[in-house]
């Protein structure tokens, strides 16, 4: 039988787990422990609608729903002092919950407070850019974009801005596999000379440490001596000189007859 | 009108031929002063920039997906590649926040290290960044000067950890390695050099007649414009704002340390650049302290959390159960507990943050790197305009962006 391997995952899993292994959590404290947190939820929430709220790990946690978020990101820069938007992306939960958590990571200047807050945008849906209030947000957005295909609307430029602007698919959902998909294997190849042309190029190698025998042009051979770019796929000349020293310590001696050539990796 | 073909692609959004009488300028991707893959599409009125579009993705490793797909510590040496000149900035960054989703602490004598290398480092970046930024405005003496006092500081990090550029010395949980003997002495004559060097620098530039009419007025970011594009690091503390995270939001051993966080109210590239100088001597100071610290430390380096981190050496080599437990830490890689953290650490260029998720697997469910050239070369969309197109290269050199941290 095949093996199962889920397709709206394919990012590397571990291998083995503890039926019995139950993981602890990053402890969440109440909203109270902290007083600035408390007075600033105290406001935010009798002014506007807030999902769940707590304190995890020095930050304020607020899940809002994805209406609100120009709203909620209105009050904190202009009520609460929350004057920036450090950082702002989504985090892929197709898989499980159809759709992403966006989060956008707050800092307060003078309270020296660091705040997050958090939507859930289903598939299909759009949110609203924040590009208006917090310029940062401008290309984050479109990163988020890019990587995850979240898709934002009233932003000002909305392109892709770190894979080319034909790519296909977006590269940080969990379906995309590490090693890019087939378009990505053949993307330059069709860009440049035109899908006709795959079978003369052939596949984009992709192992760093690759070594092709017989390329003379690219890589000396093992413990022998030939000239740049002769083709030796018919006929290899023995040449016997070999710059190994002999007894060198913690050296082996290159026993070329005993080299074996790997098709592939792993 | 364009003739696309294969090669050519059509641009949708650009008219290289217009009607009226600016000009297009294609700045990079080759561009020496742009100090790596930066494209920038410059329309130009006369020789004033009217609009400027940065255009990044030519480094581009998609660091966030090997994270997803690598166990935390496979990962870690990874983030030297990110700001390659101050790898261990990125190190540390990382390490910290693993260690607080862990909720672990190294020890003493592993954060004194860290601190000196992080300090060391910080040294090396801004002496970098000053080579540069001088080169790129025609100061090239000073490009030779830095690079030598440079090289010091990089033998010293070689001497701790055999590496130049990523050094990955800084381990989730601790360090490898204890300081080499002599290493402090070393250490201490580099600062003696490096003191004297400095007035060096500064005599050949602060008062620079040419230095001065290239960099003064020259990229004014306002505290407003700071504010909202979230500038951090040298870019902010030069708009006035006095924030730095190892003060204001301290973490480490930066609460003991005794140091001072010089702010420029000048707004523009000369205030920064006096910022980094006074930065190197505050590195400088701390250094020091540091020296006084190591020797009454614990000889400990690695933080005792045996789910997490490895047993040291010889107890491995003497334990069975540590044996094994090195063994599953090794195949299967750690198991954090499930929550998200965010952890920012002052590196040099700025605020550096990892947002971590971990669902309780070995791999890291969402891996995002907030990295200050990311936000420092978008604001080149706002700053480039209005500004002369022989400003836009001093610009650039003095805003300190590095592009393995922009497109990661």
């Amino acid at each position: 039988m095949r093996k199962y391997t889920p397709k709206d995952n394919v990012q590397r899993q571990a291998y083995f787990s503890d039926r019995f292994f139950v993981s602890p959590n990053v402890p969440r404290y109440e909203i109270n422990e902290d007083e600035i947190f408390a007075k600033d939820f105290e406001k935010i929430s009798s002014e506007l609608p807030i999902i769940d709220s707590y304190i995890e790990h020095t930050h304020l946690v607020l899940h809002i729903n994805k209406d609100d978020i120009v709203k909620i990101m209105t009050y904190l820069k202009n009520e609460l002092k929350y004057e920036m938007l450090m950082e702002l992306s989504a985090v892929d939960y197709l898989a499980s919950k159809d759709g992403y958590e966006i989060f956008y990571e707050m800092l307060s200047l003078s309270k020296h407070k660091r705040l997050r807050v958090k939507c859930f945008v289903q598939k299909d849906e759009t949110i609203e850019s924040v590009t208006s209030l917090y310029k940062s947000a401008n290309w984050s957005e479109r990163e988020m974009y890019d990587m995850l295909g979240v898709k934002v609307i009233n932003h000002p430029n909305m392109k892709r801005i770190i894979m080319p602007d034909d790519w296909y698919d977006h590269p940080l959902k969990k379906t995309y596999p590490l090693q890019g998909d087939e378009v990505a294997a053949w993307y330059e190849v069709d860009k440049i000379f035109g899908k006709e042309a795959r079978d003369i190029i052939g596949p984009e190698q992709r192992d760093p440490a690759a070594i092709d025998r017989y390329d003379t042009t690219r890589f000396a051979r093992l413990g022998h001596e030939v000239p740049n770019g002769v083709d030796i796929s018919e006929f290899e000349p023995e040449t016997p000189i070999s710059y190994q020293e002999e007894n060198a310590p913690l050296l082996k001696k290159l026993k070329p007859e005993e080299s074996v050539v790997l098709k592939r990796r792993r | 009108m364009q003739q696309p073909n294969r090669l050519k692609p059509f641009f949708e959004n650009i008219h290289f031929e217009r009607e009226d009488n600016t000009m297009m300028v294609n700045f990079g991707p080759q561009h020496p002063s742009a100090h790596g893959q930066l494209r920038l599409v410059l329309e130009l009125q006369g020789e004033e920039v009217v609009k400027s579009r940065p255009m990044i993705g030519y480094l581009h490793r998609g660091m966030e997906k090997m994270a997803e797909n690598m166990i935390y510590n496979e990962f870690l040496p990874t983030t030297d590649r990110m700001d390659y000149i101050a790898a261990t900035s990125n190190n540390y960054g990382y390490a910290l926040a693993i260690e607080q989703l862990l909720g672990i602490e190294a020890p003493r004598r592993a954060e004194i290290i860290r601190t000196m290398l992080l300090e060391l480092n910080r040294i090396t970046s801004h002496l970098f960044w000053l080579a540069t930024h001088a080169l790129d405005v025609g100061a090239m003496s000073m490009f030779l000067y830095c690079f030598r006092e440079r090289e010091y500081a990089m033998d010293l990090i070689e001497d701790y950890c055999g590496a130049r550029l990523t050094h990955s010395a800084v381990r989730i949980g601790g360090v490898p390695l204890d300081l080499p003997a002599n290493w402090i002495d070393d250490c201490k004559s580099f600062l003696e050099v490096l003191a004297k060097e400095l007035k060096t620098y500064e005599g050949l530039l602060t008062e620079n007649r040419i230095w001065k009419m290239r960099l003064e007025n020259v990229g004014v970011i306002t505290p407003k414009m700071a504010k909202e594009w979230a500038c951090s690091g040298v870019a902010l503390r030069g708009s006035g704002i006095k924030w730095d995270l190892r003060k204001e939001m301290p973490y480490g051993l930066y609460p003991e340390l005794k140091f001072d966080i010089p702010v420029s109210n000048t707004c523009d590239a000369y205030g920064r650049y006096k910022i980094c100088i006074a930065e190197i001597k505050e590195s400088a100071k701390i250094l020091e302290q540091l020296f006084l610290m190591y020797p009454e430390s614990d000889s400990q380096l690695m933080a005792h959390a045996p789910n997490y981190i490895s047993a040291p050496k010889e107890q491995i080599m003497t334990q069975n159960y540590s044996l094994m437990q090195h063994f599953v830490l090794v195949t299967q890689g750690m198991r954090p507990p499930v929550g998200e953290v965010y952890v920012a650490t002052e590196s040099p260029k700025g605020e550096l943050g990892y947002f971590v998720v971990s669902d309780g697997s070995p791999y890291a469910y969402r891996l995002k790197l907030r990295t200050p050239s990311f936000q420092h070369t978008a604001i080149l969309e706002e700053l480039l305009v209005g500004c002369q197109l022989a400003d836009v290269v001093t610009i650039i050199g003095n805003l300190n962006i590095v592009f393995g941290e922009i497109d990661r």
